[in-house]
């Protein structure tokens, strides 16, 4: 068996690449077969090669995130209509709203372009919160922090000890609390009374959380943390600066539609401006993170199954977006037409679904039992 | 490897010296144990060693320590993260990441270090350390003294010179506290680390020990024997030994037993006449199947128990066994699930918890106790008058934070005892406390004991109840697994056995003060 298809954790950029490739694929479509393959093929991507990690629980979540997201785009299609067209399911009884409020119906006659409409609509959404879910579930995102520009490491720093801290102050708060009903206090009576009931309790949580910190500092700082140089940090602002200024300008001519010259139809100023800007960002990224000298513990190698991953959400928006006709993936709502998958779609859903099984396996127990 | 030249250390908010012209040497490869009193500036030192005292505390400190030949004066403690390693009293406090690998690794990656070194490095610290199985797991989920070991694996991971430890043991139950202690004690032997250690279960360290160091007025490093012998804290052992004249002075229960293998005899033969447990006073608290249950736990299964009026009842088992669950049961505070708990007619209960200063909000002691007696409806001062008996040298314009733990515990005992309870509950008063301080609280427990109150204890530590409980309780699971006189049940068992006990079995004295009473 080749190594890099050994049980092991997979890159996760690829993990993200592919996700983002399904999200943008979705948005390009409303054909429901088509969405609903998508969130199929993300689902047993998802559940076939997540970890067990507590953020590799949360796509249950993200799931009913979904359901959430098309129940209340037909209910409101229901509720509110929108979209009417001649074919109508039922009539609801309408409510009469006061003349001030034109233009929104209450109830009402419900027509099938109505609900398809929301429908086609809501799932699009939905296959797009899925497909996120999937990639937060499958990807590490201790690992992705970590795996980002050595001057974003502090991110990963914050995020970390966030996530460590608020257990932490849940708990102290519940021990306080809990430790405030043996002090006999006089039941609240006015409002003074009521606020130093809640000073009670803040004060104590709050000098925990700082006593902890102090410590957790201490610690960090007795275990090397920042010890790398703090050269090159001028320069890195000033790189840092003239990068927002020259995005700004460039956002701002953008944005006021400004006259440009253009060379063989490419708007030349505008393209030196945002090149510019760009290059002046990763300088600053470059020199801040050449003066940190850190290294990863472990870090996931990019092989072949990162690239396959990547390359099948490729190929699924490459499907959906230029080979597929358009009539195919915008199916007609009025008049109503049955959304239909053809070659090109059937294809780009098999792109989907195949890191199920290209990719190797999360992790398994290297000891026997 | 270590020396102290002229140390003197200052806080910026007092004009107390914490640290007095400290000038002493440790040699490389050698076990350093550090006693004093609490106050004494034990945690100072130490924290000297990698400048963190200092740099994160303030204050001011003259004099100069060179590390390995080096002046640290200058340095701040990251770049000694080579050198010397540094392990706190509460790991969970000083974990950066959150699992087991990731921590052992973190220090390696701020220095730098290339991904195949770091990897090897990991692997080897985990074996040393005995925590291979925990690689995966969740630092959170681990036990006490599982976190200790990570904590230490992962200052080692770096391999540096010394290794400091201020007490490493303090918030562990016995058991996990000996996981770490032999782990210490491996890793003195195997490594030739120089180690650094304040520990207040010194018996179990000072076999190991090549030196001790003595902070207190002045600052003096010597052979184990000689610095004990002159110390006003050590173990009962030792204690014994120096009341006794023994000589060479005992360190190991084992050389006890031989230097009292006579006095064995003798008592073998003629048993010692041991003072009986008080009789008790009238019941003034019956709880009958108490039950407490949590959603994934049984914390309490079942219990009954009679509290009578001038008893001390000690409450023992290991963590988790559901003595805290008992305490605030029978408070009424706290959860309870089924049985029923009766205190006489108007008797009051108070309940001091585990971390005393979650009761404490106020700016000053005085104000705390003020409001004690504002609650209580006493007339003012009354509670920092108590709190003056307890703890006579308290100042009462200190913020209650700034306390030792030992005052803070104090403070909220005071302010309970305003309400004038009959029934008094202390969940693990004795965590964070040293010799000295436990003889303060041990004092308070007789004081409050002769006062005709009931007192119940939850604690670890059997020096104490066999100094200050006349009854002793043994919970393991949520169940009562023992409970009668203190003598019976402690000298009875391999586990709970106080040193003295282990030296003289099988006549069961308890304490160096009834050893020198009865031999006599």
């Amino acid at each position: 068996m080749l190594r890099s298809a050994l049980p092991r954790p997979l890159h996760p950029f690829a993990w993200w690449g592919y996700a983002i490739g399904l999200a943008v694929a979705a948005s390009s479509t409303t054909n429901p077969l088509l969405l609903a393959g998508l969130i199929g093929a993300a689902i047993v991507v998802a559940m076939s090669r997540r970890g067990s990690n507590p953020w590799a629980k949360s796509f249950a979540l993200y799931l009913w995130l979904a359901v959430f997201i098309v129940v209340l785009r037909v209910g409101f299609r229901i509720l509110f209509g929108g979209g009417d067209g001649p074919t109508i399911l039922l009539t609801l009884p309408e409510m009469p709203l006061p003349s001030w409020v034109r233009g929104i119906r209450l109830l009402g006659p419900v027509s099938l372009e109505a609900v398809l409409a929301g429908l086609y609509d809501g799932l699009r959404l939905a296959t797009i919160v899925v497909c996120i879910g999937a990639a937060n579930s499958l990807a590490n995102p201790k690992k992705l922090l970590a795996s980002l520009p050595a001057a974003l490491y502090e991110l990963g720093t914050i995020m970390v000890v966030a996530v460590s801290a608020l257990p932490q102050l849940g708990e102290s708060l519940q021990r306080v609390v809990r430790a405030r009903r043996l002090r006999r206090g006089s039941a609240a009576r006015s409002r003074r009374d009521r606020l130093r009931a809640v000073e009670t309790i803040i004060v104590p949580v709050l000098s925990d959380a700082l006593e902890r910190s102090l410590a957790l500092a201490a610690s960090m700082d007795v275990r090397g943390y920042g010890r790398s140089g703090s050269g090159g940090r001028r320069r890195t602002l000033a790189l840092g600066l003239g990068a927002i200024g020259l995005l700004t300008v460039w956002a701002f001519r953008f944005l006021a539609g400004s006259p440009d010259v253009r060379l063989a139809g490419v708007p030349i100023v505008s393209v030196a401006l945002a090149a510019a800007g760009l290059g002046c960002g990763v300088a600053a990224l470059r020199v801040a993170g050449r003066s940190v000298r850190r290294t990863q513990y472990r870090p996931i190698r990019w092989r072949w199954p990162e690239t396959l991953t990547v390359l099948c959400g490729a190929t699924a928006v490459l499907l959906v977006t230029a080979v597929a006709e358009p009539t195919v993936v915008f199916p007609a709502i009025s008049p109503f037409a049955w959304p239909s998958l053809t070659g090109p779609l059937l294809l780009a859903l098999a792109a989907a679904v195949l890191p199920a099984t290209l990719t190797p396996p999360p992790s398994m127990s290297k000891v026997a039992p | 490897m270590i020396r102290f030249d002229g140390v003197t250390v200052r806080y910026a908010s007092s004009d107390a010296v914490r640290l007095r012209d400290a000038t002493f040497e440790i040699p490389e490869g050698e076990l350093c144990l550090v006693v004093g009193p609490t106050g004494s500036g034990k945690s100072t030192l130490l924290g000297c060693i990698n400048n963190l005292v200092p740099r994160f505390t303030g204050g001011i400190r003259t004099g100069s320590i060179h590390i390995d030949g080096r002046d640290t004066t200058l340095l701040q403690p990251r770049e000694l993260a080579t050198t010397v390693g540094y392990v706190g009293q509460d790991p969970l406090a000083g974990f950066v990441t959150d699992t087991v690998e990731e921590e052992l690794a973190y220090s390696m990656e701020q220095l730098g270090y290339g991904a195949a070194e770091m990897r090897r490095r990991v692997e080897e610290t985990l074996d040393l350390l005995g925590i291979a199985d925990l690689r995966d797991r969740a630092l959170r989920t681990l036990s006490g003294g599982q976190q200790q070991r990570v904590a230490i694996g992962s200052v080692l991971a770096v391999s540096p010179r010394v290794l400091v430890l201020d007490e490493p043991t303090s918030a562990l139950d016995p058991i996990a506290a000996e996981e770490v202690l032999a782990t210490v004690s491996r890793l003195v032997r195997d490594l030739g680390t120089t180690v650094v250690i304040a520990e207040h279960r010194m018996e179990r360290v000072i076999e190991f020990a090549d030196s001790v160091l003595l902070v207190g007025e002045e600052v003096r490093i010597g052979p184990t024997r000689e610095v004990l012998a002159a110390s006003p804290v050590r173990p009962p052992i030792v204690d014994l030994g120096v009341r006794l004249g023994w000589h060479p002075l005992p360190l190991t229960i084992r050389e006890a037993r031989r230097a009292a293998a006579e006095q064995r005899r003798a008592w073998l033969e003629s048993p010692p006449p041991l003072p009986a447990p008080a009789p008790g006073g009238r019941p003034v608290l019956t709880a009958q199947d108490v039950v407490v249950r949590y959603p994934q736990k049984l914390a309490v299964a079942g219990v009954d128990l009679v509290l009578r009026s001038g008893g001390v009842t000690a409450l023992m088992g290991r963590n988790g066994c559901g003595k805290s669950s008992l305490l605030w049961a029978l408070h009424g505070a706290g959860r309870r699930d089924g049985g029923t708990v009766r205190p006489a007619d108007g008797a009051r209960i108070a309940l001091v918890p585990q971390t005393p200063a979650d009761l404490l909000y106020l700016a000053t002691v005085a104000a705390e106790c003020a409001a004690g007696d504002a609650t209580a409806g006493l007339a003012p001062g009354t509670t920092l008058s108590l709190l003056r008996r307890l703890v006579p040298r308290i100042e009462p314009a200190a913020h209650p934070r700034d306390l030792s733990e030992g005052q803070k515990l104090a403070v909220v005992l005071a302010v309970e005892l305003a309400g004038d309870p009959d029934v008094v509950l202390l969940d693990e008063p004795t965590r964070g406390l040293d010799y000295s301080a436990k003889a303060e609280l041990r004092d308070i427990i007789a004081a409050m004991a002769a006062e005709g109150r009931s007192i119940l204890l939850a604690t670890h530590d059997v020096e104490l109840v066999a100094d200050a409980c006349d009854r002793v309780v043994v919970m393991a699971e949520g169940e009562v697994v023992s409970d009668g006189p203190t003598r019976d049940v402690l000298a009875g068992s391999a586990l709970l056995a106080t040193q003295v006990a282990k030296l003289t079995n099988p006549t069961p004295v308890l304490t160096v003060r009834e050893y020198l009473d009865v031999a006599r």
